[in-house]
């Protein structure tokens, strides 16, 4: 079952002419011209869309939270930087279009004032593909004044980012937007939907969760619902990456594949190299819980994975097998978000620095057997208890991102670190 | 050099346009100066400031905390390496040894021709090519050190000219709209078609 991938299959599936062959803009047409702004809310409430960013917060409920200021404005986020995380990047450099009229038909639900795309800037490719299909999108009607004789009217701006995965974050992402540095904003106000852009109530939502919605518009949002289980609704892309055979963006209906379906059946991950076996795997971008060949039968569901102690976050399921050291992982994890701290909050500044830097040590065989308290330690002082979801001692969630891989690597491979300390170097090296 | 010239300061005037804040377009137009120039110019920034109706420290400041902006020349060709999870579990830290010794220069410098930047960057969103390289934030992979060695040979003999245009040149396709609708002219006429549904509403309730 495809939604957001239908187009995918055709190798110009970026053209005006091929979106327009495949129903292009039939969805927009019917919002603007059979629907009021409300029952396209009302099929996205219906629809159950959660958002497709990480966080996983439905899609029709953020928009119902919108508060109904006279200047209103809709931002696509389209700042995809979560490590392993590709599929955004797919969307946009391969159905550009589609995204144009999904960011339509939600600037219609919202009343938006003016809608902006904001793209990561390293997608040089995404934003000429994007800028061509919103050229296109005004040069047939279907963008700028009065779409289609409909009455509605609204722009789209293309706004590129500059390299920050912290724009990633919506508050960030708006100040950004604003010129500034990516600084989250503190909270509250939790939702851009009650004080967003210039201080105006604003919806922020991914690029896969907007390029559901010709397809919800144009099937209703009980179809939608009707696919995948409890909720989680219809499908979503899957970005499956590391140690595995055929890497690559997978569409499945939620819940009915499990991970190992995904990892090693043969119509995805088709499993590891020859006599390697899988150590653990991450079901959802860098920052989520790692998981272990136990957790292989847990269907690709929101709730499920939850249940079991992790999230499906953006999508992003990295795989390592036994050739790899998970000592190194956790590190890699760890510097990354160091190197990305936005450097607002000391235990993330702080913390995500020291957690790189006694890592490297151990990893390169200087650690000390008292640096595994030491770096729980450090991991507790970011979020207390280290427990999961984590608790927040930050303005945002990307310092709570880094114990999650430091812990699971020091819980489940305590002898892998104790043999780094002992022999002094990294025994997978 | 420095400040916006010619067609550059047409596009960068449009470009401040667009925004019911001209300041959003701070970010744009430190794009459009990297285009120009290679990198963000003290003359540029001056420029930028103009244009938005902010100081320069205010552009300096947003500027400097975004790793696409450089702040002295690079080479021709900014290559990045990526070397996060998805990458180095395929080899990530391998090709950025072996493309520091193909181009003589550790992660970070420029070769003394001006031609090559190294860098080793994060998670590009490239990962089912891992391990994946940028040029010019134009995508490779999966690359190994023969291939690098080819791309980097491809790019000296200019093979890859129309694929990688010269840095600082992101999209090359330019915004070609009509000007945009004042947001004050869409919000009223949003509250008159609301006024009217919901007239339509009352009316059917009666």
């Amino acid at each position: 079952m495809r939604i957001v991938g239908a187009r995918l299959e055709h190798a110009d599936s970026h053209t005006l002419e091929r979106f327009l062959a495949t129903g292009g803009n039939n969805a927009l047409r019917k919002a603007l011209l059979e629907m009021t702004p409300e029952a396209v809310a009302a099929e996205v409430l219906t629809a159950n869309l959660l958002g497709r960013g990480g966080a996983g917060f439905e899609a029709g409920r953020k928009w119902g939270m919108l508060r109904k200021a006279k200047r209103r404005y809709l931002v696509v986020n389209g700042d995809e930087s979560e490590p392993a995380t590709f599929k955004d990047h797919l969307l946009v450099e391969r159905d550009p279009h589609q995204l144009v009229e999904g960011a339509t038909i939600a600037a219609y639900a919202i009343g938006a004032s003016l809608a902006v795309i904001y793209l990561r800037g390293e997608f040089a490719l995404g934003l000429e593909r994007v800028q061509e299909a919103i050229n296109d999108a005004y040069r047939i009607g279907a963008l700028g004044r009065d779409i289609f004789g409909s009455g509605f009217s609204v722009d789209i701006v293309l706004q590129p980012g500059a390299g920050a995965y912290i724009c990633g974050e919506e508050t960030a992402l708006l100040e950004s937007l604003e010129g500034n540095r990516g600084f989250p904003r503190i909270k509250p106000p939790y939702f851009p939907a009650v004080i967003g852009l210039y201080g105006d109530p604003t919806i922020v939502n991914n690029v896969e969760t907007v390029s559901n919605l010709p397809w919800i518009v144009e099937n209703g949002g009980e179809a939608f619902k009707s696919l995948g289980s409890g909720r989680s609704t219809g499908t979503r892309l899957f970005a499956l990456s590391g140690q595995v055979n055929r890497p690559g963006v997978y569409e499945v209906e939620m819940t009915k594949i499990t991970f190992r379906d995904l990892i090693f059946g043969e119509e995805f991950g088709q499993g590891l190299a020859p006599s390697r076996s899988l150590t653990a795997f991450i079901p959802g971008g860098a920052s989520s819980p790692w998981f272990f060949p136990e957790h292989l039968d847990l269907p690709l569901g929101q709730d499920e994975v939850a249940k079991a102690g992790s999230m499906l976050g953006s999508g992003s399921v990295i795989v390592m097998d036994d050739s790899s050291c998970p000592v190194r992982s956790a590190w890699r994890i760890a510097r990354f978000f160091a190197r990305e701290s936005c450097g607002q909050c000391t235990p993330c500044r702080e913390g995500g620095t020291w957690i790189d830097r006694i890592m490297e040590r151990i990893e390169r065989g200087n650690g000390r057997e008292e640096d595994l308290d030491l770096l729980l330690d450090l991991c507790d002082n970011i979020s207390p208890g280290v427990v999961w979801p984590p608790a927040q001692t930050t303005i945002c969630v990307l310092g709570p991102s880094i114990p999650p891989a430091i812990s699971a690597a020091i819980s489940r491979f305590r002898d892998d670190f104790l043999l780094h300390i002992k022999e002094g170097r990294c025994p997978h090296a | 050099m420095g400040r916006f010239e010619g067609e550059l300061l047409v596009r960068a005037e449009k470009v401040a346009g667009l925004y019911p804040d001209p300041r959003s377009a701070i970010i744009p137009l430190c794009h459009l100066a990297q285009e120009q120039d290679g990198y963000v110019t003290e003359e540029a920034i001056a420029h930028i400031a103009e244009l938005v109706g902010a100081t320069g420290a205010e552009v300096q400041g947003t500027a400097s905390f975004y790793d696409m902006f450089k702040f002295e020349p690079v080479g021709e060709y900014v290559i990045g390496v990526c070397t996060n999870i998805s990458c180095m579990l395929r080899g990530g830290y391998g090709l950025l040894e072996a493309a520091s010794s193909t181009l003589g220069v550790p992660p970070g410098e420029t070769t003394p021709d001006g031609m090559f930047t190294l860098e080793e960057v994060e998670c590009v969103a490239h990962c089912d090519k891992a391990p994946a390289v940028q040029i010019n934030y134009r995508y490779f992979g999966p690359v190994d050190s023969e291939g690098f060695a080819e791309l980097v040979g491809q790019l000296r003999s200019g093979e890859l000219d129309g694929q990688i245009p010269k840095h600082g040149t992101l999209g090359r396709v330019l915004r070609d709209a009509p000007p945009l609708i004042p947001v004050e002219e869409i919000d009223a006429e949003r509250a008159r078609q609301d006024g009217e549904r919901e007239a339509r509403a009352a009316s059917r309730e009666v």
